[in-house]
């Protein structure tokens, strides 16, 4: 994985440049010292890191309007960044970068349930979203892993999903409006409580462009009313193929669950020597939740139970209590800790047409065996995107290029089959030279030149998404 | 020039020496025609028809941009699916004729009532092919159900009314149709109490799909799913609703949804149509300014208003969170007043950025955005 080689005369003006950031925002706002800014090192996809020349933590929008201008100014590149968990590598400095993070922007504004929105800064953390809303009986719907620690200033940028977006769709589709600053510190309002564009969607092409638009400051995010209740069921196979098929029949028969999470046999192994969450020995196993009423979960789970039947599972386990519906999440919830556990781990994160499903497992088995390194799968079955993780050693040497060879090989054939390279974590740094596996020159044209008007001089998170040599002569511009 | 496919749009986009109107089946003629300007010329995608690739079981679909909607939802229909954002059909409102198009369907971001809770058309979106005004072939999204493969230029393309790119296909997610619904109504409440009633109904945790005033059937609104789950909510939001009014129970819900789609009051009425989107709670406050006669739907988040011709209704409404489209309105209004609501200086040097940058010699539907 390459970066540019930092800009010489950035980092020969590093005291300037740091002199005008402290001009502008209070002492404690902007950090320089080596021992401190080790801390922006990285993010998620921890296997990179670079600290960066400097980072700012403004308190305000105009705070982030003054550090972005005086970036402008110098020619300085500049990382956004919300709690530093993208496992993309979408918050990794360069060397001759300002790392700008909204953490400490993380107050709730205003909630409107007359209007069912929330207005948030945008480091506020995901969880406590709901956490602002749910003693009156609301929540905010999409909810990566992650979502204890992951901002929504980040979750904007990649445009998360979660295990729930089979019903309630991903970012994009729960967030409302923003306050976004360009990289020459102009403040833009895009959308906000009514629904739609007046013109153009212009909000739509933010939430997911990576941090390279702009730098979101504030959200207005949709809230919805929570259910009366959910429950999960757990439902073992004897084998992949079979589990797909039920997957898709399930879909297909008009039932909408809120989630169906699959995992196979190396994963649910690892799970439960971690978890002992007591899933049963099997080849494949999903998580079946729906929601409503007592009785229109037994109405739903009713009719899952009978197409399951049909594709004669090793057992069919409903929770009968929160205790039980807590105890059928616990291994799936803890399956990258339990990874982490046994190794070092790249989690994947293409997505694939579901029919495509058993074909794809299987390709990925042979693959693991070429590659001699083991993989267990863990999804989002309903809408196939698939979490291979891959298991290396990352003190053996030549391991990290094999599990990224094997990384690319996997996500190369999720193109193939119809599907695309990530369906919820972003490109980043991860997946930008595989672009080219996707997309034509000119349809990676057509989203450059997005970038181009948002931010001309492409100084914001210019190393990322865009495979370099693509984007060279921009970024040199 | 009616093209069969998209290396001849291309060829076309790439050849032209004016202004091109873009058209699929020509039903949705908001904003300004270019049509009769010098050395333009006109575009019909209905071409480009056909649905390509179906897959029940993964909730998708990819038809040609020219394809017929109704061509999509009957195949849907076949297999018990529906697009959930259920797309108006404008005829009736617009006086037009012709066949709606996905592709136009796609254009113009059109969503009906559903919109409220299953998201707008854009919602559905999950990939498009288009030509630019350069003549290149892009394509964006796919036909996967979550893709953050690189920007999001499929949102964009929705409504953009074909001033960034002429669609060549889109990709959709699908839904399974619901096995029943209910609709219930309270006849007796005016567009104030309408307003209050229709919020109480969305903040329930009774999943609505539906939230509209009707002129003559009141304050309307919709559940739907399987039998007994839909019996059940319907007794809850019977007795919710009680405070508002006398609460019945429609049995021709499906015709009086189509109706709110379509704006029946207004069809083949004098006076120009309005479309608001607002912040719904400002939406009573919004009807009284105008003093017209209004039209309702995603709980007051959606005004249809018929007003004399000429009126500036963005005037008289303001302030409101939002923004307003001069929907229907004879040549000479059209020309007074803009049609879409006027930008913020700040986006406005975003959006005519893209457009320079998507149509360089802006010759895409110039003028149809205003």
């Amino acid at each position: 994985m390459h970066l540019p080689p930092p800009d010489s005369e950035v980092l020969s003006n590093k005291a300037r440049i740091v002199a005008r950031l402290r001009d502008v925002l209070p002492e404690d706002a902007v950090i320089d010292d080596p021992a401190e800014t080790r801390a922006y090192e990285c993010d998620g996809l921890a296997a990179y890191r670079c600290p960066p020349l400097a980072a700012v933590l403004p308190r305000t929008t105009a705070e982030v309007a003054a550090a972005l201008k005086v970036c402008h100014e110098e020619g300085v590149p500049v990382v956004p960044r919300g709690s530093g968990t993208s496992l993309a590598g979408g918050a990794l400095p360069t060397a001759d970068c300002v790392v700008l993070g909204v953490a400490r922007m993380n107050r709730v504004l205003e909630v409107d349930y007359p209007n069912r929105y929330i207005r948030v800064e945008a480091g506020r953390t995901n969880l406590s979203v709901t956490g602002a809303v749910e003693s009156d009986g609301f929540f905010y719907a999409p909810d990566p892993s992650s979502q204890l620690a992951c901002a929504i200033a980040g979750n904007i940028a990649m445009n998360s999903g979660g295990a729930h977006c089979l019903k309630y769709g991903v970012t994009t589709n729960n967030l409302m409006g923003v306050t976004l600053v360009q990289m020459d510190g102009t403040v833009v309002e895009l959308g906000g409580a009514h629904m739609d564009a007046g013109g153009l969607d212009l909000l739509g092409v933010v939430c997911g462009s990576e941090g390279q638009l702009g730098v979101v400051t504030e959200a207005v995010l949709r809230i919805l009313p929570k259910p009366e209740g959910a429950r999960p069921v757990l439902i073992a196979f004897g084998s992949n193929e079979v589990a797909g098929a039920c997957v898709a029949d399930i879909i297909k028969a008009g039932v909408l669950p809120v989630a169906i999470e699959f995992m196979d046999r190396p994963c649910i192994r690892a799970c439960e020597d971690f978890a002992h969450a007591g899933y049963p020995d099997c080849e494949a196993l999903l998580i079946v939740e729906v929601e409503g009423s007592p009785a229109e979960i037994d109405e739903q789970l009713g009719l899952i139970r009978q197409i399951a039947a049909r594709h004669n599972p090793l057992e069919f386990r409903e929770s009968r209590s929160e205790a039980e519906s807590a105890k059928i999440w616990l291994g799936r919830k803890s399956a990258f800790g339990a990874m982490g556990q046994i190794n070092d781990y790249m989690c994947l994160d293409g997505t694939i047409p579901v029919s495509t499903l058993p074909l794809v497992l299987k390709r990925i088995g042979e693959m693991s065996r070429e590659f001699g390194l083991d993989v267990a799968n863990v999804f989002h079955a309903g809408d196939g995107n698939m979490h291979p993780l891959i298991l290396f050693d990352a003190n053996k040497p030549g391991d990290l290029e094999r599990c990224e060879a094997l990384g690319a090989a996997i996500l190369k054939l999720c193109v193939e089959v119809g599907g695309c390279l990530t369906g919820e974590h972003g490109v980043g740094i991860e997946k930008r030279d595989l672009m080219t596996v996707q997309f034509s020159p000119e349809d990676l044209e057509a989203q450059m030149r997005v970038k181009d008007v948002f931010d001309p001089k492409w100084l914001l998170n210019p190393a990322k998404v865009f495979p370099l040599s693509i984007s060279a002569t921009r970024r040199a511009a | 020039m009616r093209v069969s496919d998209e290396a001849e749009l291309a060829e076309a986009v790439r050849a032209a020496q004016g202004p091109l109107t873009i058209s699929g089946g020509g039903t949705r003629a908001v904003g300004l025609a270019t049509a009769g300007m010098a050395g333009g010329g006109a575009i019909d995608t209905s071409g480009l028809s056909g649905i390509r690739l179906y897959e029940p079981g993964a909730l998708t679909l990819v038809a040609g941009a020219g394809t017929p909607l109704a061509e999509v939802e009957a195949a849907l229909a076949a297999e018990g699916q529906r697009l959930a954002f259920e797309p108006a059909d404008w005829r009736g409102l617009l006086g037009t004729r012709g066949e709606p198009t996905v592709g136009g369907m796609v254009a113009a971001n059109v969503s009906g009532p559903r919109r409220a809770q299953a998201g707008a058309c854009r919602d559905a979106l999950l990939g498009v092919r288009f030509v630019d005004g350069a003549g290149a072939v892009v394509k964006n999204g796919g036909r996967v159900m979550k893709n953050v493969t690189g920007y999001d230029l499929a949102r964009l393309m929705a409504g953009s009314w074909g001033t960034l790119g002429i669609l060549t296909e889109v990709s959709l997610k699908v839904l399974p149709a619901a096995e029943t619904a209910a609709t219930l109504a309270l006849p007796g409440v005016g567009v104030e109490d309408a307003a209050a009633a229709l919020s109480a109904a969305l903040g329930s945790p009774y999943d609505i799909t539906g939230a509209a005033f009707l002129p003559g059937a009141g304050a309307l609104v919709r559940i739907e799913g399987f039998a007994q789950s839909v019996a059940y909510r319907a007794g809850r939001l019977e007795a919710h609703l009680a405070r508002f009014g006398e609460v019945v129970r429609r049995e021709d819900g499906a015709a009086l949804w189509r109706q709110v789609a379509e704006v029946a009051p207004f069809q083949g009425r004098a006076g120009d149509v309005w479309r608001f989107s607002l912040k719904p709670s400002e939406a009573a406050e919004v009807a009284r300014r105008l003093e017209g006669e209004v039209v309702l739907d995603w709980g007051g988040g959606l005004l249809w208003a018929l007003l004399p011709a000429g009126t500036d209704a963005r005037a008289l409404a303001r302030p409101y969170h939002g923004h307003a489209t001069l929907f229907r309105a004879d040549a000479g209004t059209r020309g007074q007043l803009p049609v879409f609501e006027p930008e913020a200086p700040a986006v406005q040097v975003i959006t005519s950025g893209l457009r320079a940058r998507f149509d360089p010699r802006g010759i895409l539907n110039p003028g149809r955005m205003g």
